[in-house]
């Protein structure tokens, strides 16, 4: 959107073109980072290229990578328990909000979830940025105190018999599930795993089904 | 600081609400506040705690009617401000003060994948030993400070079991304030939900949070 702030009227046209007008933020936010330009503080290049790798090179997608070897290597899988953030890294995936990495698995007896009640702390190295529920007050409070009720929300109705463990990211360490491999994939290869695994299984607020 | 933040326990939040295959950002001044964020603090002026006590600091009814990016703009103006980056005049004017020199941004473009990838560890070496080892009853202390902590409330004075240690870590308390990172060990620390909730929750369920040696006692 090519709004200059100082002349707010200018974003008029995009709503002749049916868009909405751009928000009080909106501007707020392009006036700020025009000043910070300004003043030489960033650089828009680099702006550029912090939303370009969380849209586009950082997602859930690596850690669907992390899962499916999991599933597939045995050796793989105890190096990812022992130490998660090592063999997250095997595969290429580091850094920021990952730094610190523990796999908790999911067995027919234990089932993980992930929050962070006091901010929205998430494995971005591995999940890439948080989606909006898990970073809404709904999920924060009601998730540690009312987890099973939660997963009923998302359609996961587990039996008393399953213990449910929520961790709450208190600190820099990032938490990933590791869900548990579903029956009938015997036969499929790591990439057709990889196909089955979703965000929310990584966190905890799904299990991975056959389609 | 007993915000409103610290919200794990509390009713009234209603629903979840869950939008299927939601974007990145909803919208393209999201995306610009987290870059702006990550890219001003390569400045380093301040920490990611200090960051986060910040956002505590966002007056109760204000912090519950913002989005989470809407919160990130707050802290980054700010941050800017108290720490001499911008002027709350230039804030407010979106004008450079006249006869500012032009400073060199430390973050460029070609730098950021290779610094996301290396991310900022909060792991040191100490010389101070654990005091705790898995399978140690602790209790949690009963604290309620002004500042910046990462003890919830609901999991103050508590008793719950060490599963796990993680080395020596950055404590927040202190990191917060400015006043030295004083790493000390962290463990993951074992609730029965019981223990937390009371006996209405289930006998089966647990919750486990990361917490450093200075918020636990010998249970």
């Amino acid at each position: 959107m090519s709004v200059d702030p100082d002349h707010p009227h200018t974003g008029s046209h995009h709503h002749d073109h049916g868009q909405e007008p751009p928000s009080a933020t909106a501007l707020r936010v392009k006036a700020l980072e025009s000043l910070l330009v300004e003043k030489g503080l960033v650089d828009p290049a680099a702006l550029d290229a912090i939303i370009d790798y969380y849209e586009n090179k950082v997602g859930p997608r690596n850690g669907v990578r992390v899962v499916a070897r999991a599933w597939t290597d045995t050796a793989y899988k105890a190096r990812l328990l022992a130490d998660a953030t090592a063999a997250i890294a095997e595969l290429g995936y580091s850094g920021s909000q990952g730094e610190h990495m523990v796999a908790v698995e999911n067995t027919p007896a234990l089932h993980n979830i992930i929050v962070c009640t006091l901010c929205s702390c998430y494995p971005w190295a591995v999940l890439g940025l948080p989606p909006n529920w898990y970073k809404s007050a709904a999920y924060r409070s009601r998730v540690v105190i009312e987890p099973r009720a939660v997963l009923r929300e998302f359609g996961l109705d587990l039996p008393d018999s399953v213990e449910v463990r929520v961790w709450d990211s208190t600190a820099e360490v990032r938490y990933l599930v590791l869900p548990e491999r579903p029956a009938g994939t015997e036969n499929m290869s790591e990439d057709q795993l990889a196909a089955l695994v979703t965000r929310d299984a990584m966190v905890g607020t799904a299990r991975v089904r056959v389609p | 600081m007993n915000g409103v933040h610290d919200m794990g326990g509390m009713h009234g939040f209603a629903s979840l609400v869950v939008e299927p295959n939601e974007p990145v950002f909803h919208e393209v001044w999201e995306g610009r506040v987290y870059a702006l964020v990550n890219a001003v603090g390569a400045w380093r002026r301040w920490n990611i705690d200090a960051f986060r006590q910040q956002q505590e600091r966002m007056p109760a009814a204000d912090y519950l009617r913002a989005s989470y990016y809407e919160r990130w703009l707050f802290v980054l103006i700010e941050n800017v401000v108290r720490h001499g980056l911008v002027t709350r005049e230039e804030v407010e004017s979106g004008r450079s003060a006249p006869g500012t020199p032009k400073l060199t941004p430390p973050l460029q473009a070609s730098m950021v994948a290779d610094l996301r990838r290396r991310g900022i560890p909060t792991t040191r070496s100490v010389e101070r030993q654990p005091r705790y080892r898995p399978g140690d009853a602790v209790r949690t202390r009963n604290i309620h400070p002004l500042t910046h902590t990462r003890l919830p409330r609901y999991a103050r004075d508590k008793r719950g079991v060490i599963i796990a240690l993680h080395g020596a870590h950055v404590f927040p308390d202190s990191n917060a304030q400015f006043q030295g990172e004083n790493p000390q060990p962290l463990y993951t620390v074992r609730f029965e939900a019981s223990a937390l909730w009371g006996d209405g929750a289930s006998s089966r369920d647990t919750v486990c949070l990361d917490l450093w040696e200075d918020y636990l006692d010998t249970a």
